[in-house]
């Protein structure tokens, strides 16, 4: 196998590519967490006094509490008060368009391929970009706003529209939910806000960008999306960060609320920094998704790929409250080098006749281990609930792992779960078969990852599709469609 | 000559396959190399198409190039096609994008222009007809629940729209039914040409009903113990390999390889 393990060790550490930082004049408030760094970050961010309140409850709670210890991952303790919990690009006083955007900052988006403005004028995708702890711009605002469609940073919808802030959030994620959500909820700093509401086809994809710049940070961003009856919406989200020697923690919140026949789709692609080859520095990606479909006929679906991070830690999951609603989760984690992932979902059944779909698709390269850890919860209430899982894992090289924990309970006696699992390697004949004809082991190794990830590929947006692919260091006429 | 092979050995750990084999192969010839199992014949066809599992000495000259030294690819690049015993499924590609990546790497090889779906399309409906596929075979993902007869009309398929100088077909012909061989055979005999040569590979004499060879080899213990012309294969039809082996032709201490 010496070819394979050349090949895959080439693959394997690929360079991060979005490893710059950049100069910006930074507002950070002192490293360390008590209720006075959490009153100074809601006093700057002009809050009003319940949010306060709430977050200091969070922070009060999270004092008791220990970091969990169950997950299949490793890493050196946290030190929670060698953090800066708030830092922010200055100079931002209200922008009235982007053309107000910090130009240093335009220029590094422009080098993320996230052009800001280009976006605004080719690609009908609204964007709002997040740098550090805040939304430094979102386009297309007045489009949205005529179809009653609120698409705003987290900040200006506690400034604008307290009263759906305050009913939603913590509605799904309740601030004691778990050891990260109970430290977002005390710092979180900025994040997106969507509100898409009754009957509304918001006209086109909603997109943030997420950007960790400044060192020593913590990004704790948290995001709402509700969808009123009938309305609905897709959403995508992006992430990079700088290659830093330190590790970096990345604490997100991210909550969904489907009402009445509303459908949410929420399509990631993850890119962190993900460490070196030796395995320093990289994001730790320990993050809390859910969505609840609190109304009938409503529908939520996860997609997302994961190539960054040093760690990644997340169960995008959906709560199946009301009656028929349908619950997705598409995923591709792929760990190379010494990243660790630990993803998979939650799909509880509480309502008649939900149905929920799971299919994940980890690669291990390197020494990258790779756990699929899903629970499906069908309570009694759940008659004619069904799910269906598929797990498969493939492995690169013979020095990385795939692990698959699924947990199953079920109470209702018409309930239906099935799960199929299996785990390949890239074999030596199926790169000899590729070479044979004369394609090159490094596009062999890439289209056969790319065949392997295709179910979950195909539920991206076009251009999300398109850049996952090249994650997967594959050419743009990939294999899928 | 196309391909000269002169004492090649080839070997896995301590276990010797080929213990010197020669072969002269001109262009426009078909040659049938055949032989009991563990004879040698599918090594012999992994080794030309450079598969790294074999550490290998001796000579193969393929018009004139050393061709031990190249890679796969490269060798595939200069035109040597090799139609798989097992070839391999690989789920989630599509044939059709598998086909033109072939095509279209061989082609960037060579320095010629890419092909474009369209023009590609074109060129596999045009083949396909001559293997009695459909255009939906083009949508399946690579081998991907294909059955043994539809695995090896892809080999076929692949080895007309990539035009090799050298084509080496391994047992194309085992685990087909009559009518599976007929197309398979009258899909070879068509890419036949005076400027391309093949090798055949196969266990079974009734291959050679269909595909006329202008010489036939035998292999035995990892060696050529016998070449002829086409009747030397009725001849074993007859007789079998085990009369070989007992006239003396067979090197009887040949520790017998596994075929990988």
């Amino acid at each position: 196998m010496t070819d394979v393990s050349n090949d895959v060790r080439e693959f394997a550490n690929q360079e991060y590519k979005y490893g710059f930082s950049t100069d910006l004049d930074t507002d950070l408030v002192p490293k360390g967490l008590s209720e006075g760094t959490i009153a100074l970050i809601s006093s700057k961010k002009n809050e009003p006094q319940w949010l306060l309140d709430w977050r200091l409850q969070a922070y009060r709670h999270w004092t008791t509490l220990e970091e969990p210890l169950w997950q299949n991952v490793h890493y050196e303790p946290i030190d929670y008060q060698d953090i800066i919990y708030y830092a922010a690009p200055k100079s931002r006083a209200a922008l009235a368009s982007l053309d107000e955007v910090d130009p240093e900052m335009r220029a590094m988006f422009d080098k993320l391929g996230i052009s800001l403005a280009e976006q605004e004028r080719l690609s009908g995708v609204a964007v709002d970009a997040i740098v550090d702890s805040v939304s430094v711009a979102t386009t297309f605002k007045k489009k949205l706003a005529d179809v009653g469609v609120i698409f705003c940073s987290f900040s200006e919808a506690v400034q604008n529209h307290p009263e759906l802030v305050r009913q939603y959030l913590g509605s799904v994620v309740p601030y004691r939910d778990n050891y990260f959500a109970t430290l977002n909820s005390a710092v979180f700093t900025d994040g997106s806000f969507c509100f898409i509401p009754k009957g509304v086809h918001c006209p086109m994809e909603l997109s943030t960008y997420f950007r960790i710049n400044a060192a020593d940070t913590g990004q704790f961003e948290r995001t709402l999306i509700i969808a009123e009856d009938g309305a609905d919406v897709s959403y995508l989200e992006g992430c990079t960060a700088p290659m830093r020697d330190k590790n970096q923690l990345h604490a997100a919140v991210v909550e969904l609320v489907a009402l009445e026949g509303a459908r949410i789709k929420y399509s990631t692609v993850q890119n962190w920094y993900p460490g070196d080859a030796e395995g320093r520095g990289g994001i730790y990606n320990f993050v809390t998704k859910r969505g609840k479909c609190a109304g009938a006929n409503s529908k939520i679906s996860w997609t997302q790929v994961e190539t960054g991070s040093a760690i990644t830690w997340k169960y995008p999951g959906v709560i199946l409250q009301g009656d028929n609603s349908v619950g997705e989760f598409y995923s591709v984690a792929l760990t190379a080098n010494h990243q660790q992932a630990d993803t998979g979902t939650k799909m509880i059944h509480i309502g008649k006749n939900t149905h929920s779909t799971i299919v994940s698709k980890a690669i291990s390269a390197g020494h990258g281990q790779n756990t699929y850890r899903g629970l499906v919860k069908m309570l009694r209430s759940a008659e004619g609930a069904r799910n269906y899982t598929r797990c498969d894992s493939l492995l690169l090289g013979s020095e990385s792992g795939a692990h698959t924990f699924p947990y199953i309970e079920v109470k209702h006696p018409s309930a239906q779960v099935e799960h199929e699992a299996s785990t390949s390697k890239i074999g030596e004949d199926q790169l000899f078969y590729c070479r044979q004809r004369g394609i090159s082991e490094e596009d062999a190794v890439s289209m056969i990852v790319n065949g392997f990830c295709r179910e979950v590929f195909k539920e991206l947006p076009m251009e999300f599709a398109v850049e996952a692919q090249r994650l997967l260091s594959v050419s743009l006429e990939g294999s899928v469609g | 000559m196309m391909l000269h092979i002169e004492n090649l050995h080839a070997r896995i750990g301590d276990n010797e396959i080929l213990r010197g084999v020669n072969l002269e192969v001109a262009a426009g010839e078909v040659h049938a190399i055949m032989g009991p199992n563990g004879s040698g014949k599918s090594t012999l066809a992994n080794v030309l198409a450079g598969h790294e599992a074999y550490d290998t000495e001796g000579l193969v000259l393929f018009e004139g190039e050393d061709l031990l030294a190249l890679s796969p690819e490269d060798r595939a690049a200069s035109g040597v096609f090799l139609a798989f015993q097992h070839p391999v499924e690989i789920p989630g590609v599509g044939n059709l994008y598998f086909l033109r990546t072939a095509l279209n790497s061989l082609r960037r090889r060579r320095g010629l222009d890419e092909l474009d779906v369209m023009q590609f399309l074109a060129l596999a409906e045009d083949r396909m007809k001559s293997v009695e596929m459909d255009r939906s075979f083009m949508n399946r993902s690579v081998n991907e629940g294909f059955s043994g007869g539809e695995k090896k009309r892809n080999e076929i398929l692949q080895m007309s729209i990539l035009e090799p100088k050298l084509a080496i077909l391994d047992e194309t012909d085992s685990g087909l039914d009559i009518d599976a061989l007929r197309i398979v055979a009258s899909g070879v005999n068509e890419l036949r040409s005076p400027d391309r040569a093949m090798v055949v590979i196969t266990h079974h004499q009734r291959l050679l009903d269909y595909i006329i060879p202008d010489q036939v080899h035998v292999m035995a213990g990892g060696r050529i113990v016998r070449s002829g012309d086409k009747d030397l294969a009725l001849e074993l039809e007859e007789y079998g390999y085990s009369e070989l082996g007992q006239a003396g032709m067979v090197d009887s201490s040949a520790s017998v390889g596994a075929t990988p």
